[in-house]
């Protein structure tokens, strides 16, 4: 046998990973002390977030006051939070008679039991649930707040605010936003020219505007375009504004991720027999709506966030509500505590519209990108 | 030999003149094939020479500007209908497979049956084992394409075509992607297929499938067909220089 000839006969064992590599000792040494920077860095780090947070800490919870009537009742030092928690409930419900605000509760408990069903996955029926969410939930939710049958009476929306005012624009918003937005990518990726001038004009218009304007637009110049005894309700106004403003951005983010699907998914569609309809609602939308659900979740955050838009037309969502409350002179210089919970409200829904995507791009990952 | 077979008369595909540019690039020049029933073809020549440019307008995923083309009885124009009717007796095979990678394999070879021939789904399911059983993968017919091998994935779309059961196969380069220990299990499918009497053309650069599996084999050059003719003849005995120069680069390596 010569020298250059090396044979293994007995395969290596596995063997365990060195002590001091693994388990939490092992991870804090090697991402956190792993250079002198880094230790100089870790260490600066603590040191901020001990200065900025000991002293949150102690407004927000410890020195703060929680329950009450008035001011008088904030004798402590901290925040006082007795200014959300006494107007709690307009807070949530505006200006909406409060013996009737188990209504707009029934709604919305609905909506999220709908809502879980159909996100956990070992449920069954999803179907059915998606068809009462889709079709038969709007005409029950129409009829809960604002009623006008069925024995209820009716709410006028000039009375809706708060919380539930922000939730009813932005949920309508995003369910409307996305089909519209999706018929107008496709429009936009047409080979039918005015079907496609259409699109594209519609979509660089509204983009072009801002949602401001679109609701001054919507508030104020058309009722001068409509015979004065055609009154729309002004809620309507602003929905209809902010949908269209939406789906404008909505088909920029759809087309997007249509132009990520290849065009041998097309092909084989094609050559299987699909017709456009079937071809793109079958192959190309579920792939590309994978893909694109970061960008409809940032979306859906903007549109939740630009809903407090609404009170410069005169709409008290959450922000207007709260803004109308600091105004009351009972309670001024309380301002932090009242726009600090509403950046925390906001913050909780649009955190969880986002840890939801998250999930659901894991739960739609399906091995690698195969062509 | 395969190139002495009784063939049926019926014509399944005919190419009269058939013409296509890209812009101002003529990318095929006065192509006339015609195609009967249960006859295999195979359609080799250098890239570029719109080899699979001819077969892609057979079921226009390439529409062709001048010439006709008739495929099961139906005329290839630009009525959607008869695009469709075509389509559905046409399978076809593609290099880089195209399976749809958010439908189990299962779900790949049922969705056709189910949407465009309204088979319902529990019989649509039963084809599509059937056809996975042909091209021995059942064991993987709930997992998804990312998770097979090459092989196994054109083994799938060859599945995926026939559970449409259609009159006429196209294959466009379909063991070209494959890791070399990959191609042979394909080929085998396609023989198979072939002496079950599917008419097929393919597009391959596989000389020893088309010596053994082709009635006749066509030679394309500069979006022309330069020669055609029965595989021993053609091989053995090539009459046009292009070709002869073909076989010899492809052959000698």
């Amino acid at each position: 046998m010569s020298d250059l000839s090396k044979v293994r006969h007995e395969m290596l064992p596995d063997l365990p990973p060195p002590e001091n590599t693994t388990g939490p000792i092992g991870w804090v040494r090697r991402h956190l002390f792993s250079s002198v920077t880094n230790t100089v860095l870790t260490l600066f780090t603590l040191y901020i977030l001990y200065i900025l947070l000991v002293p949150t800490i102690d407004w927000a919870f410890l020195k703060a006051d929680w329950f009450g009537e008035t001011r008088d009742a904030c004798t402590s030092g901290g925040a006082c939070w007795v200014f959300v928690t006494s107007r709690f409930s307009q807070f949530l419900y505006g200006f909406y008679p409060e013996d009737l605000t188990w209504r707009i509760d029934l709604a919305f408990i609905l909506l999220a039991v709908q809502l879980a069903w159909l996100m956990i996955p070992k449920l069954p029926y999803k179907g059915i649930v998606s068809i009462l969410v889709l079709f038969v939930y709007p005409i029950v939710a129409f009829y809960l707040l604002y009623g006008g049958s069925f024995g209820l009476d009716v709410v006028e929306t000039h009375k809706w605010g708060g919380l539930s005012l922000t939730l009813v624009l932005a949920v309508i918003g995003i369910v409307a936003a996305l089909p519209f937005g999706v018929l107008l990518a496709l429009g936009r990726r047409s080979e039918m020219p005015i079907v496609k001038s259409f699109c594209v004009v519609y979509i660089e218009l509204w983009r072009g505007v801002p949602l401001i304007t679109v609701l001054f637009m919507a508030s104020v110049m058309l009722p001068l375009f409509v015979p004065a005894e055609v009154t729309f309700d002004k809620l309507l106004r602003a929905l209809i504004g902010i949908v269209m403003f939406q789906s404008a951005y909505m088909a920029e983010v759809v087309r997007g991720g249509l132009q990520a699907i290849p065009k041998g998914q097309y092909e084989a569609a094609q050559a299987l027999g699909l017709n456009y309809w079937k071809m793109m609602g079958l192959v190309v939308l579920p792939q590309a709506l994978k893909l694109m659900i970061p960008g409809i979740v940032n979306t859906f955050i903007a549109l939740f966030k630009d809903t407090s838009l609404v009170l410069i037309i005169g709409l008290f969502d959450l922000l207007a509500i709260v803004q109308a409350g600091l105004t009351d002179p009972k309670w001024l210089g309380y301002s932090v505590e009242g726009y600090a919970f509403v950046a925390l409200m906001f913050w909780i829904f649009c955190f969880g519209m986002s840890k939801y995507s998250q999930h659901l791009e894991r739960h739609f990952h399906t091995g690698h990108g195969s062509r | 030999m395969s190139n002495t077979r009784q063939l049926d008369d019926t014509v399944m595909v005919e190419m009269r003149g058939v013409n296509k540019w890209y812009g101002q690039f003529h990318v095929l020049k006065d192509v006339n094939l015609k195609v009967r029933k249960g006859e295999r073809i195979v359609i080799c020549g250098p890239s570029g020479s719109g080899k699979s440019t001819t077969i892609r307008c057979i079921n226009r995923l390439e529409e062709h500007q001048k010439g006709d083309i008739v495929v099961a009885d139906t005329v290839l124009n630009n009525d959607l209908k008869n695009i469709e009717t075509i389509r559905r007796e046409v399978g076809m095979v593609f290099q880089h497979f195209n399976l749809f990678p958010h439908l189990t394999v299962l779900e790949n070879c049922a969705l056709a049956p189910i949407w465009v021939r309204k088979t319902p789904r529990a019989e649509a399911e039963e084809i599509a084992m059937k056809y996975l059983r042909r091209v021995r993968i059942e064991e993987q017919a709930l997992k998804y394409p990312g998770q097979l091998s090459g092989g196994q994935q054109q083994r799938v779309a060859i599945a995926r075509s026939l559970c449409m059961n259609p009159q006429v196969m196209l294959f466009d380069e379909p063991t070209s992607a494959l890791d070399p220990e990959m191609i042979k299990e394909v080929l085998d499918v396609m023989i198979e297929l072939a002496e079950e009497g599917m008419t097929m053309l393919c597009v391959t650069h596989e000389m020893g499938f088309a010596k053994t599996v082709a009635d006749r084999v066509i030679f394309m050059d500069k979006g022309q067909i330069i020669e055609e003719n029965v595989p021993d003849e053609f091989f053995n005995n090539p009459q046009s220089e292009r070709t002869q120069a073909f076989l010899s680069q492809i052959l000698n390596h």
